[in-house]
């Protein structure tokens, strides 16, 4: 029964994280982030400029589940660049200050480099929920 | 295990780290639900962020996100202590 779900759970998130060079899972969606840890990485992330779709983990706590057993990853947020897991809040942080960050995006923090201005670059990001991916 | 639902403190997850992971020394903060984790050990030395993250976390298994709510972790490698610091 549920285990047919779970897996289409499962195979939704790693289609997700295939499909989507830039992918948070959280708790709570960009615009209404549910927990201080989600909101800090969205905020570094729409700071970069760089575009990202976002899961909310909530609406089912088999999706937590799901990715936790993917990544080998206890907490929320998880964030996925090309596929790969990059770390939580934390070690997002740590990338955003150093700037491994903005590297690893492919937006460097580079005044001379206008194009990637921030506000030059105000797409909206994909809210994305698996809800809608089954 | 520790099977227990008394509140975690940052006296407890400071001793089982250091005793989880060989040669640490933490540093924990936190108030019950929240905490936040400087940890340094030998054993990070060559590890990526994400695996050094692991080596902690792995200390309290399903006890993060549920008794131990939130845990911060700051990761930093350190020499084995094998210096003449008698």
């Amino acid at each position: 029964m549920s285990d047919d779900q779970t897996t289409q759970i499962r195979e939704a998130i790693q289609s997700a994280i295939t499909e989507n060079p830039v992918i948070l899972f959280m708790k709570g969606t960009p615009d209404q982030p549910m927990c201080g840890f989600s909101a800090r990485t969205v905020a570094i992330l729409q700071s970069v400029g760089k575009p990202f779709a976002a899961v909310n983990i909530l609406p089912d706590p088999r999706i937590r589940q799901e990715l936790s057993g993917l990544s080998d990853w206890p907490t929320i947020p998880q964030l996925f660049i090309d596929g790969e897991f990059v770390g939580g809040c934390d070690i997002v942080t740590e990338m955003y200050e150093s700037g491994e960050l903005q590297h690893a995006l492919g937006v460097e923090d580079d005044a001379g480099n206008g194009q990637a201005a921030p506000e030059a670059q105000a797409q909206e990001p994909a809210p994305l929920t698996i809800e809608n991916r089954l | 295990m520790a099977a227990t639902d008394a509140p975690a403190t940052p006296e407890e997850l400071k001793t089982r780290i250091e005793a989880g992971i060989p040669g640490a020394t933490a540093a924990v903060t936190g108030d019950g639900h929240h905490f936040n984790a400087v940890v340094s050990a030998p054993a990070f030395q060559g590890l990526s962020r994400i695996a050094q993250h692991r080596l902690v976390y792995d200390v309290f298994g399903a006890e993060v996100g549920d008794r131990i709510h939130a845990l911060s972790i700051q990761t930093k490698a350190k020499a084995a202590e094998t210096e003449n610091s008698a």
